[in-house]
């Protein structure tokens, strides 16, 4: 049972930034008939989302954030001694594609950094590696940015990903101070990878004519290999059965209820399943802001983009010392993190 | 009795359900109004109703209400 636990260290800022591309889900009428349209759009709670332009990577809007979230806490660049990109949309295969974001911050040579490759966990798992560096006395200050280009993974014809995902980037400093108490729990299981997948253009079937021929599965959806395939039931029955137990394990370690919780910020996977395991956990439906609705679910930047899309205004959830945050999806990978937000500096929505 | 609450359960689950005739032996997939989204709604009802959480391939592959019927039966 993986539990990190983390005192005097903490999340001070977040910033995060969409493209001003906005594509409804109202003009998916190729895909499905009008009248499931609209109940989907209802049940997964989803009206529309945002597509970054064909030149723009998850690097471009992560170092939009990054840049903005700078100046909002007049930080002194130098400070800044590690730095790790989140994604699986990268500039490149290779190289890496953090040292070019150190680069373009301005940020020294001496700064580390490097990427790691995960979904919608990992928004959890990235602000758990922010942590340890942060920990160590040799490293001031944490900039973690994850993004993804959701839109360029996906086929358009396929109803089950092309209403879900949208694109965005976000920037969070992680760093030493007066934070309280931080607790993680990560979990994995690769034994249901195919749930979740995109099958071709890595190295175990490599880009090939074979992977870019469309093909048609059972439900009429069309997409090539190098697309990402989800498999709605399956997922669903992952989340289901992880995500709730998940909170529940963290909250018992730590000799609390969900009553202790001020907020429940899920990963930004569909309304229907996470208003779901809000009604597993017995929670306030209240306490469990979206942002889903404007922007689809983006991956592993959905949890920061809801924190700036819903809770720069200190007015709106002013209780939050006592933050969950969950993120689950292909691995499969999940993990949640109890900790406060109360100290967080949130800068205002960016648009590219 | 309880496979006839489960059909109705699962009907209601259908945008339409009049459109549709939901007995035992109804192979549900060949239906008018079922789709991936209604399969998903299903499984969330079977989730609340029963405390059953079915994968794709139970639902894919059991033909008929009452063999669907009898897999939650027998995982309670």
């Amino acid at each position: 049972m993986a539990i990190l636990h983390y005192s005097g260290i903490g999340i001070r800022a977040v910033a995060a930034c969409v493209p001003k591309n906005i594509v409804p889900n109202s003009s998916l009428t190729a895909l499905l008939p009008a009248e499931e349209l609209e109940k989907t759009i209802h049940l997964i709670g989803i009206r529309e989302k945002r597509y970054a332009e064909a030149d723009v990577c998850a690097s471009d809007l992560c170092f939009k954030a990054a840049q903005q979230l700078i100046a909002d806490n007049n930080m002194d660049i130098s400070t800044i001694d590690a730095l790790i990109f989140l994604s699986q949309t990268p500039d490149y295969h290779q190289p890496a594609t953090a040292p070019s974001l150190v680069h373009r911050l301005g940020l020294p040579s001496s700064t580390l950094s490097f990427d790691v490759n995960l979904a919608c966990s990992g928004y959890v798992y990235g602000l758990s590696i922010a942590f340890a560096f942060a920990a160590n006395p040799g490293v001031r200050k944490v900039l973690f940015l994850t993004g993804e280009t959701m839109s360029k993974t996906i086929s358009q014809k396929d109803k089950v990903t092309a209403p879900l995902f949208g694109d965005a980037g976000s920037a969070t400093l992680v760093e030493k101070g007066d934070f309280g108490e931080t607790t993680f729990s990560l979990n994995s299981d690769g034994s249901r990878a195919e749930i979740l997948n995109m099958p071709f253009g890595g190295y175990r079937n490599p880009s090939s004519p074979e992977g870019f021929t469309e093909t048609t599965d059972a439900e009429g959806n069309k997409r090539n290999g190098e697309q990402l395939k989800m498999d709605g039931m399956d997922v669903f029955n992952f989340g289901i059965r992880v995500v709730p137990s998940d909170i529940q394990k963290l909250l018992k370690h730590l000799g609390k209820t969900v009553n202790d919780m001020d907020i429940l910020l899920y990963h930004q996977a569909n309304k229907f399943m996470t208003d779901f395991f809000t009604k597993h956990l017995k929670f306030d439906t209240t306490k469990t802001p979206y942002s889903l609705d404007r922007f689809g679910n983006t991956s592993s930047a959905s949890i920061p983009l809801t924190i700036v899309s819903e809770m720069e205004d200190p007015a709106r959830y002013p209780k939050r010392d006592h933050v969950m945050m969950t993120g689950f999806g292909a691995g499969l990978s999940w993990g949640s993190v109890f900790t406060s937000l109360g100290e967080c500096k949130i800068s205002k929505l960016l648009e590219y | 009795m309880e496979l006839e609450t489960f059909i109705q359960n699962f009907a209601d689950q259908f945008m339409d359900p009049d459109a549709d005739v939901f007995t035992a032996d109804t192979d549900f997939h060949k239906l008018s109004g079922w789709s991936s989204l209604t399969a998903l709604l299903e499984m969330a009802m079977i989730e609340e109703q029963y405390g059953i959480t079915l994968t794709g391939n139970d639902i894919r592959n059991t033909p008929t209400l009452r063999a669907l019927f009898d897999i939650i039966q027998s995982r309670k």
